[in-house]
């Protein structure tokens, strides 16, 4: 067994067991979006960071990947790991506004902007698609293609796959292309009212600058017609 | 080829070489690495060889063909040993009369490097300023050996580090050996070497361990390790086979990328020739100790350099870093306890082993012990792969051995370690050149690209030229190593462009940050650092680009106009050469530039002969 400190909290678990496993274990939240039970950890978007160590070598690690070690010290929610979530919050809304999933992190974290210019993509690269049809379906019909800007999921040679099954295991766990959100038009802000009750735009004016994903909306009188 | 099959052997070879050779014969050493023969040594040694057999006198006079040496700037090059009369830039037809000069004995003092500093002429290199305040225990080995000879190398005392560990018997004594040397390594992180061997000599494994050298090299603009590996590629095996001996690895793996044909070849040639002579493979003279070398190569990634995308890459797969831990020391290359040395570090191992770990803890300072390759490039005199004890300032690097500016504009500032690395300002030149200075100061050793930069050279575009090269080169896992790069990219631009605003600093800041914290490897980790050591010491820059919409150094597009001013003799030159058509005026009048359809290309400032054209 490998004993480590979660937020102050002993705990000992198994060799191989990930942090993320071990804080859920003691009942700490942590947000994921490419981690998912049965597929393998992977590690792409970063939500999930902790900080780990002390003093001037504090790091933080992405719990979803990162072992637990004997006499870890780590941190699921401190000042530093809450700032870096809400800034991959910011930058997957910057990029992906239209999916419901980040909407909702992105609410639930407190996000009330994004400061970068609005992209619409319909994939943040998560690979929780590839995984679902290497590790599940057995298929291995998708995978990565290519680095840096030009990385992309698809196909060997973008051609009708042999092995796809047409499943849909892929897209049923795609946080990107969930379409559910009615919204019409993104800007720079998020309303995330229907998450947290607590409204930011009670002001009219304000209202039209604003992603606001509800209709109508429960937190607010504003019609949005 | 005869095998050794012991260590007697080997030495009673390495001594008949030595016996054989009469060094008072002169040798003619023509340095031809990659940029060697680009510059055009090979056409000097096809002139030398045919005038030593013309003139019957290849009994008399030696040619050798070597690896570069390191001064650039004065390629194709010739040195004359053992008198080291060095001439610099030499042409075809004065290649005839070097051959006359060393058969008399004599020296062509019209041929001879000029010290821009004195006007006079240098005979020596070692007198030379660029090469004088070196110190050169890599580098000058490379001199005097003919990296596709092994005789050669035998003969320079090659192989004798490996003969004594074999003869000793004791590995926990190289690993102490090491350890005392206080080696660390010269891929970047500085992880000291002895420490790891301990830990790899510590692993319990049955199925055995793994060494490689990491020779991926991807900074744009580095090629220390390059020349290392085309002038002394023995030195690497040798190092490894003592690595090998020290931790109870019996395999090994130089991961070179597939853009270094001359290194492939030379590396090729040399494990042939070891394995053939019984210094690689089966039973090393004789002793029992195995260990075998595979060269693979690389898939031309920088982020292959990274060691755990390095390893999947040996292994076949697509290269992309996993996490940390486990280590590579646990579990590396197939599974296998690793260990990744970066081949300079490599090359420093039969030095440490031969002369001492005393006398090489000597070089340097405390806990920066040794010497560094630099590739120093950029707005100075002499550029050219500089070897400095470790703990030199900037200053001398730039000043003595690089010559200071090489323009009118003052030198201010120096980019170290590449992409990963950041920008270091005149102010603090005085800075020592160490691991823990460099990170201090907000930049990194890295592997020892070093750039220097003056007036002319614009801080918002050097930022927006290293986000550029990493949002292609990031493996794109890490979404906000992707997507950061990117987004830190578009800000740097926008502000390059005119087009940003201050909340933007601030955000580029805060993003540059996130980045560093948020991701896997130490690519994304690192890839702030040109970001960020920009907006410490050059903020006042980016937002003069902003609020008075001008760039000070006259660099980027958008923000500067062409124009012409009163020197101007209406010579017509730049009107001649201005593809756009957009400069116009009469014969011995001033011309003029349309600011419409300028597009900034600076032809007209390049072939200006009386500095009328002016940039703002
Ligand atoms: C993105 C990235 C690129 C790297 N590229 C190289 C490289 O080209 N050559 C190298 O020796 N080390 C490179 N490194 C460092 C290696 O990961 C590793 O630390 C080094 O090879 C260890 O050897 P050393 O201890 O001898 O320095 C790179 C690291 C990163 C994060
Ligand atoms: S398609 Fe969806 S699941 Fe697949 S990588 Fe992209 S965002 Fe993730
Ligand atoms: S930090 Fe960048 S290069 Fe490193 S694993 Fe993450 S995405 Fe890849
Ligand atoms: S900078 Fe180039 S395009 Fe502009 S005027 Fe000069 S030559 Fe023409
Ligand atoms: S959930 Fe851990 S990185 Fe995505």
């Amino acid at each position: 067994m490998i004993n480590l400190k979660i937020n102050g909290l002993e705990v000992s678990v198994e060799q191989g067991t990930t942090l993320l496993e071990a804080a859920r274990f003691l009942g700490f939240p942590i947000p994921t979006l490419c981690h998912m039970e049965g597929l393998s950890p992977y590690g792409a978007c970063r939500l999930c960071v902790v900080e780990i160590g002390e003093g001037p070598r504090a790091k933080l690690v992405s719990s979803c990947t990162y072992p637990a070690q004997e006499g870890l010290v780590v941190r699921t929610a401190n000042e530093r790991v809450l700032q870096a979530r809400k800034m991959v919050l910011e930058l997957l809304l910057a990029s992906c506004p239209q999916s419901k999933v980040i909407q909702d992190l992105a609410s639930a974290h407190n996000v009330r902007q994004q400061r970068f210019r609005q992209e619409h993509e319909d994939c943040i690269l998560c690979g929780l698609c590839t995984r679902m049809c290497e590790e599940q379906m057995m298929a291995k019909a998708i995978g990565f293609r290519g680095r840096g800007e030009t990385r992309s999921i698809g196909t060997p040679f973008d051609i009708k796959s042999e092995e796809c099954r047409l499943c849909g295991g892929c897209i049923y766990v795609c946080p990107a292309c969930q379409l559910r959100c009615t919204y019409t038009e993104p800007d720079k802000a998020v309303c995330g009212g229907c998450a947290n009750l607590s409204p930011p735009c009670v002001e009219k004016e304000n209202f039209d600058d604003m992603m606001c994903y509800m209709n109508p909306c429960v937190a607010c009188e504003i019609d949005k017609h | 080829m005869e095998r050794l099959t012991s260590i007697e052997d080997f030495k009673a070879m390495q001594d008949r070489l030595v016996s054989e050779r009469d060094y008072s014969k002169p040798s003619i050493v023509i340095p031809a690495g990659t940029c060697g023969q680009a510059s055009g040594a090979n056409d000097l040694i096809r002139v030398t060889k045919r005038e030593l057999l013309d003139r019957g006198l290849t009994d008399k006079i030696r040619l050798r063909i070597t690896g570069c040496h390191g001064f650039c700037e004065a390629e194709p090059s010739v040195l004359i040993q053992p008198t080291g009369t060095f001439y610099p830039n030499v042409k075809i037809e004065q290649m005839v009369r070097i051959v006359e000069a060393v058969r008399d004995n004599q020296v062509l003092d019209d041929l001879l490097f000029v010290d821009p500093a004195t006007g006079k002429a240098v005979e020596k290199q070692s007198d030379i300023p660029f090469f004088k305040t070196q110190v050169r225990t890599i580098l000058a080995r490379s001199e005097n050996i003919d990296p596709i000879r092994i005789f050669n190398f035998i003969r320079n005392g090659g192989y004798s580090a490996l003969a004594e560990v074999l003869g000793k018997g004791e590995p926990s004594q190289v690993v102490e050996e090491i350890k005392r040397s206080g080696l660390r390594g010269r891929g970047g992180a500085g992880f000291p070497t002895g420490a790891k061997w301990e830990l790899l000599a510590n692993q319990q494994n049955g199925h055995g361990k793994f060494l490689v050298c990491n020779a991926d090299e991807g900074d744009p603009g580095a090629y220390m390790d390059r020349s290392v590996l085309e002038g002394n590629p023995h030195s690497i095996i040798e190092g490894m086979l003592i690595g090998g001996y020290a931790t109870g690895a019996n395999e090994g793996v130089i991961y070179v990328r597939n853009e270094y044909p001359l290194a492939i070849k030379h590396l090729l040639i040399a494990l042939r020739q070891s394995r053939g002579f019984g210094l690689l493979g089966d039973d090393i003279l004789g002793t029992g100790f195995s260990f075998d070398i595979k060269l693979v190569r690389g898939a031309g990634a920088f982020v292959c350099g990274e060691e755990t995308a390095l390893m999947r890459s040996i292994e076949g797969k697509m290269g992309e870093p996993r996490q940390r831990p486990p280590f590579p020391i646990e579990k590396g290359v197939d599974g296998k306890p690793t260990a990744i040395n970066n081949v300079e570090t490599w090359a420093n191992i039969p030095l440490i082993i031969a002369d001492g770990a005393e006398k090489f803890a000597k070089i340097g300072t405390n806990g920066n012990t040794g010497t560094k390759i630099f590739s120093l490039v950029g707005k100075i005199k002499n550029t050219g792969l500089v070897e400095v004890p470790m703990g030199i300032t900037i200053e001398k690097v730039v000043t003595d051995i690089g010559g200071g500016a090489s323009g009118k504009a003052k030198i201010k500032a120096v980019q170290t370690g590449g992409p990963s690395g950041g920008c270091i300002p005149a102010e603090r030149f005085d800075l020592p050149i160490d691991y823990d200075s460099l990170a201090e100061a907000g930049s990194i050793m890295g592997s020892g690209g070093m750039i220097v930069m003056d007036e002319t050279t614009c801080m918002v575009d050097v930022a927006k030229y290293f986000m550029s090269f990493l949002k292609d080169e990031s493996c794109g896992k890490c979404f906000t190593c992707r997507k950061g790069i990117q987004r830190m990219h578009e800000i740097v631009e926008d502000i390059s462009e005119g087009q940003g605003t201050l909340e933007q600093i601030d955000l580029l800041e805060e993003l540059a940050l996130s980045v560093k914290d948020t991701t896997m490897c130490g690519l994304g980790q690192t890839a702030s650092n040109p970001v960020l050591s920009t907006l410490q010491y050059f903020r006042q820059e980016y937002v003069e680009h902003i609020e008075n919409q001008r760039c000070p150094a006259g660099v980027c597009k958008a923000l500067i106009t062409y124009s012409i001013n009163e020197n101007c003799t209406g010579c017509t030159l730049c009107a001649k050469t201005c593809s756009e058509g957009a400069i116009s005026g009469d014969k011995k009048q001033r011309h003029v530039i349309d600011s419409e359809s300028c597009t900034r290309c600076g032809a007209c400032v390049t072939v200006c002969k009386f500095d009328a054209v002016e940039v703002a």
